[in-house]
């Protein structure tokens, strides 16, 4: 490995520190020390098997945990049961402080950031894909498989390999319904669905700046859907805002040095960029809305770690106030956790929803992987604000899914097509 | 690794996400034997009826992207498929592989060449796949180190046992 010199981006500097080191250079496999570890009802159980199997006799550290049920609960059946009470046990034997109950939970990259618990600086490993979300706080954090966060769960580090990062800069101001939705269905569309394969994408510009928390966290979250490893943010007075009142320990907040190295350099402007729609069965399929053509939908999906949280609500709620769903259309709100479906009820959004002939859900992952609670049938058509639209993800194999943002799931919910929140407002 | 695979092939496209590996509906459970049974079933729903133990997935770029569910890469071992060849893997995809046992090769030149129903032999040790059928050899790059050290431990797992047992 060539010795350089120069800057270092956000990435390589929470990683140099994480490893004992000055720097590292993209490439170079790291061991580093992880902040927090978390798994779900879908995941933990195998890793519990494994970290059973490695020998492990306790966790590196039980306030460091977190066991999150939140794919299939509440509990869809009965192996489903029997996954909740296999992590129920675990979490009781080792003192796991962060297990989180059906009537006190949350989608875990909905509510582990609520509850303070991943911070600016950390390295955080999730056996779920979808735990690059936490860039938007300024964390390293990326998913990985239950092996693995078992073996992170038992040593409190993990091998990695230092990712190149893309810089991604965000220029103008965006219309008013384009939001983190529509920038990262955009900019996936722009370099496919794996256009950031094993990478870090960090998200830049005066338009990222102005742009608030839960837009990021859609953001970073949906870095997977472009195949990187980890999606991240400048943990500025954005993020901080959020996190001050939250952060349960302390925090340590990085930045890119000006003269840090990326792969490539990508230059957006969003004054230019409609709401985003990603046909299927890939999110690289984006359209902005005004090409989308006559597309009639049987069900729309607002909810999930992408977009389940409380602003997403009160776009959704700005466009259904005072209208109905469209009789051939099943209109399903998921709030992300309860924390949020108690805001929603205390601001009226929950009387909009239910007024407007929708179902509102306690949090649960349920119909974005087609677990449950709003499964397609055959030939069915949903627009969701979730972050995958491939073969399959919501139900049948021949059935299909549109990704989209909150305003624009609820105008087509609305109108029983996929439709443009100007259409109805 | 030091075994020699032969298998058929089974050849398949680009961005195989690991929802069409094992639909989630299956996930309620992570037994290795019934993951086996829906094995790349919403990529083609007679897969686990045609294929034979040793038979060979080959796949464009991007293979396994998606969720990072581990059920991926121990259906298709648990269906006794004896490895992957692929353009280029998903990264956790990657890893969960390298962790289960999984034996995985990136190798874009065999991969075009290949044509399901083809029989191709892979020696991880001298580094070459071979396509029986076709008549040619390719070279696949060496794992680093690293990670041939999960590799030669029999998995993460083991590897994390013996670094515990040895304190």
């Amino acid at each position: 490995m060539a010795a350089s010199v120069g800057g270092m981006t956000i990435t390589e500097k929470i990683l140099a520190r994480h490893s004992g080191r000055d720097r590292v250079e993209p490439g170079e496999f790291i061991n580093a020390k992880v902040d927090f570890v978390l798994a779900n009802d879908v995941t933990a159980p195998p890793a519990i098997k494994e970290f059973e199997k490695m020998g492990a006799k306790s966790v590196f550290d039980p306030e460091r945990v977190a066991l999150v049920p939140d794919h299939f609960v509440p509990n869809k059946d009965i192996k489903s049961a029997e996954n909740s009470k296999l992590i129920r046990e675990f979490a009781r034997k080792h003192g796991i402080k962060y297990f989180f109950e059906v009537g006190r939970m949350g989608i875990e990259h909905v509510i582990l950031p609520e509850l303070g618990l991943v911070l600016p600086g950390d390295v955080v490993i999730g056996a779920d894909s979808h735990t690059c979300t936490y860039g938007a706080v300024g964390a390293f954090s990326t998913g990985v498989g239950s092996t693995d966060m078992a073996a992170a769960m038992a040593l409190g580090e993990i091998w990695l390999k230092v990712p190149p990062s893309l810089k991604f800069i965000y220029h103008g101001k965006p219309g008013k319904w384009v939001g983190g939705k529509d920038l990262i269905l955009y900019t996936i569309g722009k370099i496919g669905v794996d256009g950031a394969l094993y990478k870090a994408m960090e998200f830049t510009g005066e338009a990222v700046e102005n742009l608030p928390i839960d837009d990021r966290f859609t953001m970073a979250n949906m870095a997977i859907e472009a195949g990187a490893k980890s999606g991240i943010f400048d943990p500025d007075e954005v993020a901080l805002e959020y996190v001050r009142p939250r952060a349960v320990r302390g925090y340590e907040l990085y930045h890119s040095d000006p003269d840090a190295q990326y792969e490539k350099v990508y230059e957006f402007d969003v004054s230019e960029i409609e709401p985003q729609v990603a046909f299927p069965h890939l999110p690289e399929n984006a359209r902005p809305i005004s090409e989308v053509g006559d597309v009639r939908i049987d069900q729309a999906i607002i909810g999930s770690c992408t977009n389940g949280r409380i602003s997403d609500l009160r776009l959704a709620a700005e466009v259904l106030k005072g209208r109905r769903v469209h009789r051939d259309v099943r209109l399903i709100v998921i709030p992300g956790t309860q924390e949020v479906y108690r805001q929603a009820l205390d601001e009226g959004l929950i009387s909009i929803f239910i007024d407007a002939g929708a179902a509102v859900s306690t949090p649960t992952c349920g119909p974005c992987l087609g677990g449950h609670m709003g499964i397609l049938a055959k030939g069915e058509r949903a627009i969701s604000t979730t972050n995958r639209n491939f073969v399959g993800r919501m139900g049948h194999p021949e059935s299909e899914v549109y990704l989209a943002n909150p305003a624009v799931a609820a105008a087509s919910a609305v109108l029983g097509r996929i439709a443009s929140p100007e259409e109805v407002a | 690794m030091r075994q020699e695979f032969t298998g058929r092939v089974w050849k398949f496209g680009d961005n195989i996400d690991t929802d069409v590996i094992i639909p989630a509906r299956y996930l309620n459970t992570s037994d290795p034997a019934e993951l086996a049974q829906h094995c790349m079933e919403d990529a083609d729903p007679e897969f686990t009826k045609k294929i034979a133990a040793g038979d060979i997935i080959v796949a464009g770029t991007n293979f396994g992207c998606g969720s990072s569910r581990e059920h991926a890469p121990v259906s298709i071992k648990a269906a006794g498929i004896s490895c992957v060849i692929a353009k280029s893997f998903a990264r956790i995809f990657f890893r969960n592989a390298i962790n289960i046992g999984l034996p995985i090769f990136e190798c874009a030149e065999a991969v075009d060449d290949a044509s399901t129903g083809d029989t191709i032999r892979v020696n991880p040790e001298a580094g070459t796949i071979v396509n029986v059928t076709k008549g040619r050899t390719y070279r696949v790059p060496e794992f680093p180190p690293f990670m041939r050290k999960i590799i030669d431990a029999g998995g993460l797992t083991q590897y994390v046992k013996a670094r515990l047992a040895g304190g």
